[in-house]
């Protein structure tokens, strides 16, 4: 018999309803207008990029402002492999993923002798650096940056409607992807480690856990799929240059704000986040510096009166879990039927 | 009739967290007193001295000083009117001098007879080291300059945690013979120890701790080895 | 004698990086925060100070009267009302709640300032140079303002290892708890940290303001010139900050000959390389 078991009966209930919202949303091309897939393939980047930093700052305790490095660097790979290699741009982005993740190794190397905030302004650091690298790049735009050419754009679909539907499908299989690979990884040994960590560092690290092993690869691995990610979003904007690759305050700023408030640390977090990143949005349209002013100050209050999040507080209310992911004892019944 | 009573200590619960750590513990001291509490690892001692400088607030009774109530002051302020805490492990400020952990001991400006040059006339072995980080010196020197740092707030009641733990008894000797100097210029004492021996000598009257409650107390001189025994271990 | 100009002028500038800082490194001594908002506090400062000057019709080092004070003010009113909240064990809260300050700012002052160039005028000083040698010139503005950077550090100095202010800070940054034990109350004491600090800042903005053109987008920057000569330096020497924020202006100096493109990536490169090859920095300091 089974001596540990992640479901509980809010998890039932949770992968049950994310099972038809898959369905739901992977007949969207069918239902939904032009306007409503590109809005999905924002939200679905928003929940990737989220829970990626979620999975890093939340669980390992490596608080990165700088995951825009990776963002860009996977949008610069996708156009250097299609214009200048003639790569497939679909196919360009798990090759971006893989060179990001090649890249996080050399990085994580400086940056990891850095701690704490110290370790935040590094990250900032390195994309600070990449940003004035692509800059210098003539043949991709330079400065200004560059649009993806025509040869490339025809190369993923012929049509601009089956173009838009191909990418909203490897928007949400992305997206898809990523969760399940971190549910999958806080599921396994590794992840038990990882929320250990999240607890106290200091006690996993005297009960034998390589610390500094674990951080290097969640720092690896996000790289690859913010780097993926990365790849998409501009392969979508069909356009990059410096400032919109490697902006704080789209893939960073925004990407907190998320995390903050659905709730660092759970899973669900970087969802419910995301959800009411965009109906904010929705509501008071794009006020532009008003609403990052605004912005701030939530994340603030909710920083530090709400720490847990809108997850957090929900499932310490209720005891709800959307996924299952707790891991509970389950006793032997012995004859007497006493447990 | 009996002059009010220093500090008064009122059935007071502490808690780390969930975990209680005392239940329903009083004492009292009167002015020119030296008491002891005495206990085994985790009785509560320390966490009782912490809650009357004010470290830690009590979920339930009262803490009165002089009088006024003290229970839920910061412990700065508690230093203000005049309880001074020796905290266990010595706890010198690394980064200052000798001389300047005295001096910011001090930084509060209360009245009283002590001044650099009165502690040092009471511990001359600091004087000759004042100008030395203070983690250079042996353990013994720290402690006196652990009680030195209190005294320099000019405390009217001073609490002592644990100040023979670590050290040789010679040293301990030393150190406790200072205290009738202590007593005489103002201060009461409230004095946790370990070793029950130095602590019956010095003290007037006893408490005995015992899984975060009171087990015994009385005048030192009146308690038996069998009840201390008793209420030290629990049997 | 080109080299030797292009490098001088490095030096000069690494005392304005210093002067960015000496606020960061004061803070994270005493209390072990790192303030993500410290550039566009900056930056905030240069804009109070072009208000000052433009109400009051006084020169950039006249306003510097009000403008420090009013930095300080804002530090000890910022310190007690919010950031002594985010103060702990964890390293989120901080972290997060300036960097969401950081937003906050920036965007505050594109509100009210719109995206503008501004620069504040100091006169005839800002172009006057006197010649050191044949061949080498030095600008006077810039001369001054490496002075005052020295003075600054020099004062930091003496406040904390030969005042009783200084010995507070020392004592709160080594064990609160104990810090409490003799009366020190430790919130006023980590305001008055970030008073100081932003009082170095004040001036650090009116010199910035005073030097070149000046947005609210130029925060981050600033933030990320202070940090670098911070670990470039050492962590804990206030000295080393001043080394450490000439090493940079001088590679930047440099980098910049070469190509323009290349004035703040040469910076960079310089603090990955310390970092890569002496993590501890120039002149770490020993004690714990």
């Amino acid at each position: 018999m089974r001596l540990v078991e992640h479901a509980t009966p809010s998890s039932r209930i949770g992968v049950v309803l994310i099972g038809a919202a898959l369905v739901v949303l992977t007949f969207a091309p069918y239902w939904g207008d032009r306007q409503t897939l590109r809005l999905l393939v924002e939200v679905f980047t928003f929940v990737a990029l989220a829970s990626l930093w979620n999975l890093l700052a939340g669980y390992a305790g490596l608080v990165s402002v700088g995951q825009q490095a990776f963002v860009g660097l996977g949008g610069y790979l996708l156009f250097a492999l299609a214009m200048l290699l003639d790569v497939h741009p679909i196919a360009a982005i798990p090759i971006a993923g893989v060179i990001g993740a090649l890249v996080a190794i050399p990085v994580a190397a400086l940056i990891f002798r850095l701690r704490g905030a110290y370790f935040a302004i590094g990250t900032w650091v390195v994309a600070e650096v990449f940003r004035l690298l692509a800059a210098q790049i003539s043949v991709l735009g330079g400065g200004s940056g560059i649009s993806l050419p025509a040869s490339v754009v025809q190369a993923m679909a012929p049509s601009r409607q089956m173009r838009e539907f191909e990418t909203y499908w490897l928007a949400l299989g992305l997206t898809v992807l990523v969760l399940a690979a971190i549910v999958a990884l806080l599921r396994s040994r590794h992840g038990l480690a990882l929320t250990a960590i999240r607890d106290n560092e200091l006690a996993a690290r005297s009960n034998g856990i390589h610390v500094g092993r674990i951080k290097l690869a969640v720092y690896v691995l996000t790289a690859f799929g913010t780097s993926m990610i990365g790849a998409l979003i501009f392969l979508q904007k069909l356009r990059i240059s410096p400032d919109t690759a490697f902006s704080v305050s789209d893939w960073t700023a925004f990407v907190i704000f998320i995390t903050v408030i659905g709730g660092i640390g759970r899973i669900e977090g970087p969802v419910i986040g995301t959800v009411v990143f965009f109906l904010l949005r929705q509501t008071l349209s794009d006020l532009g510096s008003l609403y990052l002013l605004m912005m701030g100050t939530v994340a603030i209050v909710a920083m530090l009166w709400a720490p847990k999040g809108l997850w957090g507080y929900i499932a310490e209310r209720f005891s709800w879990q959307a996924l299952p992911l707790q891991r509970h004892l389950v006793l032997q019944k012995d004859a007497g039927g006493k447990t | 009739m009996p002059d009010a009573p220093l500090l008064e200590v009122k059935a007071i619960d502490a808690f780390y967290g969930d975990f209680q750590a005392l239940f329903g513990v009083s004492l009292t001291v009167h002015s020119g007193q030296v008491i002891t509490v005495i206990g085994a690892n985790g009785a509560g001692k320390s966490t009782l001295l912490k809650t009357i400088a004010g470290l830690m607030h009590p979920h339930h009774g009262e803490i009165l000083f002089g009088g006024s109530p003290t229970t839920q002051l910061p412990a700065f302020e508690v230093l203000h009117r005049g309880v001074a805490l020796v905290p266990e492990g010595r706890r010198l400020f690394p980064s200052l001098t000798v001389e300047e952990n005295l001096l910011i001991g001090g930084q509060s400006r209360r009245p009283g007879p002590w001044t650099l040059g009165r502690v040092y006339e009471l511990f001359p072995v600091l004087a000759e080291r004042r100008e030395l980080p203070a983690l250079a010196l042996s353990g013994g020197q720290q402690q006196m300059a652990a009680i030195a740092r209190a005294l320099m707030a000019n405390p009217v009641l001073l609490l002592c945690d644990e100040i023979s733990l670590g050290l040789a008894p010679v040293v301990v000797r030393d150190i406790y013979a200072r205290m009738p100097h202590i007593v005489a210029e103002g201060a009461s004492l409230v004095i946790v120890e370990q070793d029950i021996m130095q602590a019956l000598r010095a003290a007037n009257h006893v408490y005995c701790l015992q899984e975060g409650r009171i087990a015994l107390h009385g005048p030192a001189g009146e308690l038996t080895r069998e009840a201390i025994s008793a209420a030290y271990f629990g049997v | 004698m080109h080299w030797l100009n292009i490098i001088l002028q490095g030096v000069l500038i690494g005392g304005l990086y210093a002067m960015f800082a000496a606020g960061l490194s004061l803070i994270f001594g005493v209390m072990r925060l790192v303030n993500i908002a410290h550039g566009d506090l900056i930056v905030l400062a240069a804009y109070i100070a072009l208000m000052v000057t433009q109400a009051l019709d006084v020169s950039p080092l006249t306003s510097l009267l009000l403008v420090v004070p009013l930095m300080a003010v804002i530090g000890y009113t910022l310190q007690r009302g919010l950031l002594n909240r985010t103060l702990g064990d964890d390293l989120l809260p901080p972290l997060l709640v300036t960097f969401g300050l950081s937003i906050i700012i920036q965007n505050g002052l594109l509100e009210l300032f719109t995206a503008d160039s501004r620069k504040l005028q100091a006169g005839p000083i800002e172009v006057q140079t006197f010649q050191l040698m044949q061949g080498v010139w030095i600008g006077i503005l810039p001369l001054i303002q490496f002075v005052v950077a020295i003075g600054i550090i020099a004062g930091l100095e003496t406040l904390f290892y030969r005042t009783a202010l200084g010995r507070a800070f020392r004592a709160t940054s080594d064990d609160q708890s104990v810090a409490q034990l003799v009366g020190l109350d430790t919130r006023h004491i980590f305001a008055l940290a970030m008073a100081l600090s932003l009082a170095v800042v004040a001036i650090a903005g009116v010199f910035l303001a005073v030097r070149a053109n000046f947005d609210p987008a130029i925060g981050p920057a600033r933030l990320i010139f202070g940090f670098e000569a911070v670990v470039i330096g050492g962590l804990g020497s206030m000295w080393g900050t001043l080394v450490g924020g000439i090493v940079l202006g001088v590679a930047q100096a440099i980098g910049a000959q070469i190509d323009p493109g290349w004035q703040l990536l040469a910076g960079h490169l310089v603090f990955l390389a310390v970092l890569a090859v002496r993590p501890q920095g120039l002149f770490p300091k020993v004690s714990g």
